[in-house]
């Protein structure tokens, strides 16, 4: 049975989600759902343990050896994503019963649950695999099951949302395709392993390059780096609540762990760093994304919108971590993938508990609302702390470890525009704050109540997440250190 | 029951954030409410008198707490000048107590549960800046200060209060994050520590321009202490109610700041170090340049709260020149300055709120003849400015003259011309106040005679911290003890 963790950890979610449709009763899919998402919370967790006890698992599907059969492989970063993503998906399918029966009507509660299902286990599955064209496959698994999860949003605009997203991510995945395709040409392989035992012999080739290149745009499209950020903000607007604190806090991440596994595992270090001038592009990118972004969110009055805008800006804070090159540069990135899934799925949900008794994330209606539902907004204020990176929250954290990352190499101008690039997150939520706690209500607006227990629960939950991963940072700063460190290896 | 003194340390830091339960269990009687905020308050000043006479007989007091970062801990100990502060803010804390029961019953302010709560956070923090054992520590209760007393300053709920936050928690929060927490991670690079270490942590084989980039840092980004152009806080953040413009915005406040430029320049660089960096003579300079134009806006103001906060501007520049100055006598009449300025300047507000209960006056024109309606309030103001002027019978005498020696000691004569200069400016702003109060001018419209005081509660908070500026100038010495201590790197029994 252990032996079989890496490949249960993708086919129950998998399989679940057709069962979601012979239950039926939404009442029982939910506890079904919440039942495999939590089995595969578990098992993550004992992935990781045996990742950190007995080195990298590699996993031969139906016993063919790679590189002929398909290869799952987990190493320390994989277990760490695995982790995230399931971790995550529980918390919030905690909420999810209640959150949707306000946003998604009663028929389509059964659908919705096996596509998250689905989602989920692509999420996974591009996380476990170690062969690039099942990396292919899931992603298309997550990202079409995203797009009709997006599309049950209210209102004609989710639609549209939908199908900006749905362009984008489908130019996005074939792009990636393309790029796999060139490479099985040069090498006649697939399996990421052997790929990157091969390609640096063929490495000058201009076919080589054509296929990393395609490769890092279509992944920095799927992972909303600025520029190719555009389907972001609506996508995670008008999509459900539940939904939106699912992908914030992990499906970027996920396109982020591609990119990563490709730079450092298939092509090297060496290549993308040396070859190209992947890193002056990315810190550009990261930068302008960082302020560009946050400006946006300044100027946002839709919340969902805001914390959007606020996610491409983290985004591009993560990607200045990758751009440094260097051990430390890639554990403080992958800390803040394990903090911004923190920070953003607490935001995300408490935004869902706001929808779920106001009915609308406008900024008007937050007037006075700190009265209405004062831990729900209280929540909001820690997880807005957290996005500032003010000291005992994890934005601190990473804050902290990206900046002595970014000294590490002596680019002191960056380490001040990464500080100045708080400030901006400051306006933003202090925005919220001020509307929440000083102005009063309309006259005229129905007096509301506070959040059930069903959604504060979870909210608090993550909360408590970003605040105890503040004062105790052990877990986090030692998966992304042992992570960073791995996949350099022997190299610098 | 006796605690430990470890114990008593960490009671300090705890005891009024555990106050915040008591208030918020008694939020309906507010007797029993402002009983819980008075016994916590006397029950911190006696632990902080047992760890001021424990450091006297040279014990070492350190605690650590848990491990943030690596290498990076929560730690807490007790040295000389963190000694001072927390004397100053513990002593203070029940008399402001004192001093808003009467304030705020009589004013019929909303939301006093709330304000209790949020000042007892506030003097948490303090205490945790006070026994700060290294940089890190300091950082987060000084952004924890910030964060709780944002509350306190737009207690009012106007759109007014609203701004004067808004201007409050952005300067102070943007000049912590930009540059005092860059600060932070450059000396963590340089030097690799961030302990509190007597002589500096700083090497001897440095980049000196390195060095000279992250003093201007600390300076600039630790904006409590209002150094020009970030001290626009202060005077926002005059809004709030006057006991919160009295311990928070005359003491806890801005003391942490320029308690943190002292105990960075000192224990961070080590005044030999700051003797030589490119660097420090351009940033007193600025210091020198804020305590003059800060007199000269005070000078403009004829609200008294606003002129008040400018003189408080001009007050904290003074504190860092002494930490600036490089010299150790500067360092003594420095920290000497902490106290005596606290004590002065919550008088003076303490008063300026006193007036506005009794007589709802808040500018200084108005104030002509009000000696009659009020005369011991206006006397305490007399005594209070002496202070802050310093000229005998009163405390900031000693500060000033040890800055002015310290200043003539490191031969810096523009400093002691601007030393010199302020004191005029300080009489030409303050003293005209309770003169005419008393001697109010011929043309001046008739005041009627009959007695007018505030609160007893009030009054009697005044009278205390301006009796005890008199008695800080006959008793000087065992602050001056402390403060010799701090650059006695033998440590040992004070005596």
């Amino acid at each position: 049975m252990l032996a079989h963790l890496p490949v249960l950890q993708v086919i129950v979610p998998l399989l679940a989600a057709p069962s979601c449709l012979i239950i039926k009763r939404p009442v029982l899919v939910w506890m079904f759902t919440l039942m495999v998402s939590g089995a595969a919370f578990l098992i993550s967790i004992a992935l990781l343990q045996q990742v950190l006890a007995s080195g990298t698992i590699s996993y031969e599907m139906g016993g063919w050896a790679p590189p002929w059969g398909i290869e799952y492989r987990i190493d320390e970063l994989n277990a760490i994503l695995l982790l995230i993503i399931s971790a995550i998906s529980t918390v919030v399918l905690l909420a999810a019963q209640t959150s949707i029966t306000a946003e998604i009507s009663e028929d389509r509660h059964t659908i919705f649950y096996a596509l998250y299902l689905l989602s989920l286990a692509g999420m996974l599955g591009i996380v476990s695999t170690g062969d690039a064209f099942n990396v292919f496959v899931f992603l298309e698994i997550s990202s079409l099951s995203a797009y009709a999860m997006i599309a049950m949003g209210q209102g004609r605009r989710a639609l549209w949302a939908s199908y900006q997203y749905l362009i984008m991510g489908t130019i996005g995945a074939t792009f990636i395709l393309i790029s796999i395709g060139l490479m099985y040409q040069m090498t006649g392989t697939l399996n990421m392993a052997d790929l990157a035992d091969r390609l640096p012999q063929v490495a000058n080739t201009k076919t080589v390059l054509v296929a990393f290149a395609f490769f890092i745009v279509g992944v920095c499209l799927k992972l909303a780096l600025f520029p190719l950020h555009m389907w972001l903000p609506n996508a995670y607007s008008y999509a459900p609540s539940i939904v939106t604190a699912f992908f914030a806090a992990t499906s970027t991440k996920v396109a982020l762990y591609l990119l990563i596994r490709f730079t450092f595992s298939v092509f090297g270090y060496s290549f993308s760093f040396t070859t190209l001038p992947l890193q002056e592009l990315f810190l550009g990118l990261g930068l302008l994304g960082i302020f560009i972004a946050s400006a946006a969110a300044i100027y946002q009055t839709n919340l969902k919108h805001l914390f959007a805008y606020s996610s491409v800006a983290q985004i591009g804070y993560m990607i200045v971590g990758f751009s440094v090159g260097t051990s430390a540069g890639l554990m403080a990135t992958l800390l803040h993938v394990f903090n911004h899934a923190l920070i953003k799925g607490a935001l995300f949900l408490a935004l869902g508990a706001v929808m779920y008794r106001v009915n609308s994330v406008q900024l008007n209606d937050f007037k006075g609302l700190a009265r209405q539902m004062p831990l729900t907004m209280a929540a909001i204020v820690v997880g807005g702390l957290s996005l500032i990176g003010v000291p005992l929250t994890v934005g601190f954290v990473s804050k902290w470890y990206l900046v002595m990352a970014v000294l590490d190499n002596g680019w002191w101008p960056v380490a001040v525009l990464i500080l100045l690039g708080s400030l901006l997150a400051i306006v933003y939520v202090w925005k919220i704050v001020e509307v929440a706690y000083f102005i009063d209500p309309e006259p005229g607006t129905p007096q509301v109540s506070e959040a059930p227990m069903a959604l504060l629960v979870p909210v608090w939950l993550l909360v408590a997440g970003n605040i105890y991963f503040g004062i105790d940072t052990r877990l986090g700063v030692q998966m992304a250190q042992s992570a960073a460190q791995s996949l350099f290896g022997g190299s610098p | 029951m006796t605690f430990s003194l470890e114990t008593m340390l960490q009671l300090t830091i705890f005891l009024p954030l555990a106050a915040v339960f008591g208030i918020l269990a008694f939020r309906r009687n507010p007797n029993l409410r402002e009983a819980v905020s008075m016994i916590s308050s006397l029950v911190v000043l006696y632990f902080v008198v047992q760890l001021y006479t424990g450091l006297k007989d040279g014990e070492v007091i350190t605690v650590d707490w848990l491990q943030i970062l690596p290498g990076l801990q929560l730690s807490f100990t007790i040295e000389p000048l963190g000694m001072i502060f927390a004397l100053i803010a513990s002593f203070l804390w029940p008399v402001t107590t004192l001093y808003s029961i009467g304030y705020m019953r009589h004013h019929h302010e909303e939301n006093q549960t709330r304000f209790y709560l949020c000042f007892a956070i506030a003097i948490g923090c303090v205490m945790g800046i006070a026994f700060a054992g290294n940089l890190f520590t300091l950082f987060i209760f000084y952004e924890m200060l910030t964060l709780s007393t944002y509350p306190l300053v737009t207690h009012a709920g106007t759109e007014k209060a609203r701004q004067g936050g808004r201007v409050y928690l952005g300067i102070l929060l943007s000049t912590s994050i930009a540059f005092f927490l860059l600060a932070i991670l450059g000396t963590w690079f340089v030097a690799g520590t961030l302990d509190f270490t007597a002589g500096g942590v700083f090497g001897p084989d440095i980049n000196m321009t390195v060095v000279s980039i992250i003093l201007a840092l600390f300076i600039f980004g630790i904006g409590k202490a209002a150094i020009m152009p970030f001290h626009r806080w202060l005077p926002a953040a005059m809004v709030a109610p006057t006991p919160v413009s009295a311990l928070l915005h005359a003491v806890a406040v801005v003391k942490a700041g320029v308690f943190t430029v002292m105990k960075v320049c000192v224990y961070i660089f080590g005044i030999d170090l700051l003797d030589v960096l490119p660097s420090t003579q351009g940033l007193l300079y600025l210091a020198g340049a804020t305590v003059l134009l800060s007199s000269v806006v005070a000078m403009r103001q004829d609200n008294l709260k606003a002129r008040l906060a400018y003189s408080t501007v001009s007050q904290l520049g003074y504190i860092t020149i002494g930490a600036l100055l490089a010299s150790s006598i500067g360092v003594v009449g420095g920290s000497m300055q902490i106290a005596m300025h606290a004590f002065g300047k919550i008088t003076l507000f303490f008063c300026a709120g006193a007036i506005l209960v009794a007589t709802h006056k808040s500018n200084i024109s108005q104030m002509q003849g009000l000696g009659r309606q009020m005369p011991i309030t206006m006397a305490a103001f007399f005594i209070a400015s002496l202070s802050i002027i310093g000229v005998p019978p009163a405390g900031g005498t000693w500060s000033k003259w040890y800055l002015l020696m310290g200043s003539l000691d490191a031969q810096q004569w523009a400093i002691v011309a601007v030393l010199l200069i302020s004191s005029l400016l300080n009489i030409v702003y303050l003293l005209p106040i309770p003169f005419r109060a008393f001697f109010p001018k011929h043309d001046a419209a008739p005041v009627d005679n009959t007695l007018k005081e505030a609160p007893l509660a009030s009054l009697s908070a005044l009278c205390i911290t301006a009796v005890a500026c008199l008695v800080l100038f006959f008793y000087p010495q065992p602050l001056y003890d402390l403060a010799t201590a701090i650059l006695d790197t033998t440590g040992g029994a004070i005596p």
